[in-house]
């Protein structure tokens, strides 16, 4: 009888062990997977880099579509809080014919390292380009007259009708400044 | 018929000094109201306190703005440069340390220490000073010169016109600025813009 019952703790516990390291194993497999395709996900997001003179073109497409250009970065909380507005706005728009374009100002070197992880961890849909121009006085100008160079900062045209925004959106708001231009 | 056509341009004109009106903070030529703010050694400071210097580079800057950290080692430069020639530098750190807690009085303190900061790095408590000048972000700085009548603006804006490298550099705006005044010049820009972090409120 203790006999039986000893052997019995002895199967159990084997099987509780033997489990235990199926599980962790299975766990070492996973994370394996997990690095790896946060590896290749990087590698494979494509960041198209502009200095202004590219993303000038960017800011006059005058095919009758309605552009929302906003100007961010990884490291700017209040850019960061409202991005979902703009991912909300492309999604909902997308045929009205409307396109939000997402232009990081983030450093160069943080583009491996930061950007392109945040638009794969939050899952970014919206048409995401990098501008890489120091020469910060000439172009801001170009971009608005009335811009002090802060961020968020939100471009909004159709063909030659223009609007600029040097300040924070909700999902309402951007809404409302959309509306004029599709009608 | 002259009323007429006038009458446009009375519009245009009216709209135009509306214009001007409508952005706030101090513009050039403008006379700066003295501060008095807490810097990092428990001292309170003000312009009146630099009976000797000629004028003053002011940086509206925090601990952690990626512009304004990449621009510290050049502000650190600038005070080593003009503070001996009448012309310091005076960091005011804007942000609401509540939104951004890096930007605390104590990492404040932290962060002169650890930089070696030559010049006052002081707190924007009660953040009335920096709607005063109109500064929107970090960094932003302020040129000022010493005059009869106060301390005037002379330049608003950038330090330099590359913020990712020092070395390559072709405008010093604010050098640029501080040696004309230096030379009894006028300033020849006295305004440029670049992205800075909004301040925090």
């Amino acid at each position: 009888m203790v006999m039986k019952y000893f052997m019995f703790i002895i199967f159990g516990l084997s099987l509780f062990a033997c489990n235990n390291i199926k599980k962790s194993e299975k766990k070492v497999v996973e994370e394996a997977v997990v690095e790896i395709n946060k590896n290749i996900a990087i590698r494979d997001i494509e960041l198209e880099v502009f200095d202004f003179n590219g993303l000038e073109k960017l800011l006059n497409q005058k095919d009758g579509k309605v552009y929302v250009i906003n100007f961010w970065a990884t490291w700017c909380a209040p850019c960061v809080k409202e991005l979902p507005y703009f991912e909300k706005l492309n999604t909902e728009y997308k045929g009205k014919n409307v396109e939000v374009i997402l232009v990081s100002l983030d450093f160069p070197h943080v583009y491996d390292s930061k950007l392109k992880p945040f638009i794969r961890d939050k899952k970014i849909a919206s048409k995401v380009v990098a501008l890489d121009d120091a020469d910060m006085n000439t172009w801001i100008p170009k971009v608005d007259e009335t811009w002090s160079g802060s961020i968020p900062a939100t471009v909004i045209y159709k063909n030659d009708e223009r609007r600029f925004f040097e300040k924070s959106f909700t999902y309402e708001a951007l809404e409302a400044e959309i509306k004029p231009f599709l009608k | 018929m002259k009323t007429i056509k006038l009458f446009p341009i009375a519009v245009l004109m009216i709209l135009f000094s509306a214009f001007a009106v409508v952005g706030n903070g101090y513009k050039i030529g403008d006379t700066v109201t003295d501060f008095k703010l807490k810097n990092i050694d428990g001292k309170m400071v003000s312009l009146s306190d630099y009976k000797e210097a000629k004028g003053f580079i002011i940086t509206f800057t925090c601990n952690t703005c990626p512009f304004a950290v990449a621009y510290e080692d050049r502000i650190i430069a600038l005070d080593k440069k003009y503070a001996p020639k009448g012309y310091p530098v005076i960091a005011i750190m804007p942000n609401n340390p509540d939104i951004k807690t890096g930007d605390s009085y104590q990492a404040m303190q932290k962060r002169a220490a650890s930089k070696g900061f030559s010049f006052p790095y002081l707190m924007d408590e009660k953040q009335e000073v920096f709607p005063q000048f109109g500064a929107t972000k970090t960094p932003h700085m302020f040129v000022l010169q010493k005059t009869s009548k106060g301390n005037v603006v002379k330049y608003i804006g950038a330090i330099d016109d590359n913020y990712k490298d020092s070395s390559a550099v072709n405008t010093k705006y604010v050098e640029n600025a501080v040696d004309a005044l230096l030379n009894g010049k006028a300033v020849e820009q006295t305004e440029t813009k670049a992205i800075g972090c909004g301040i925090k409120v």
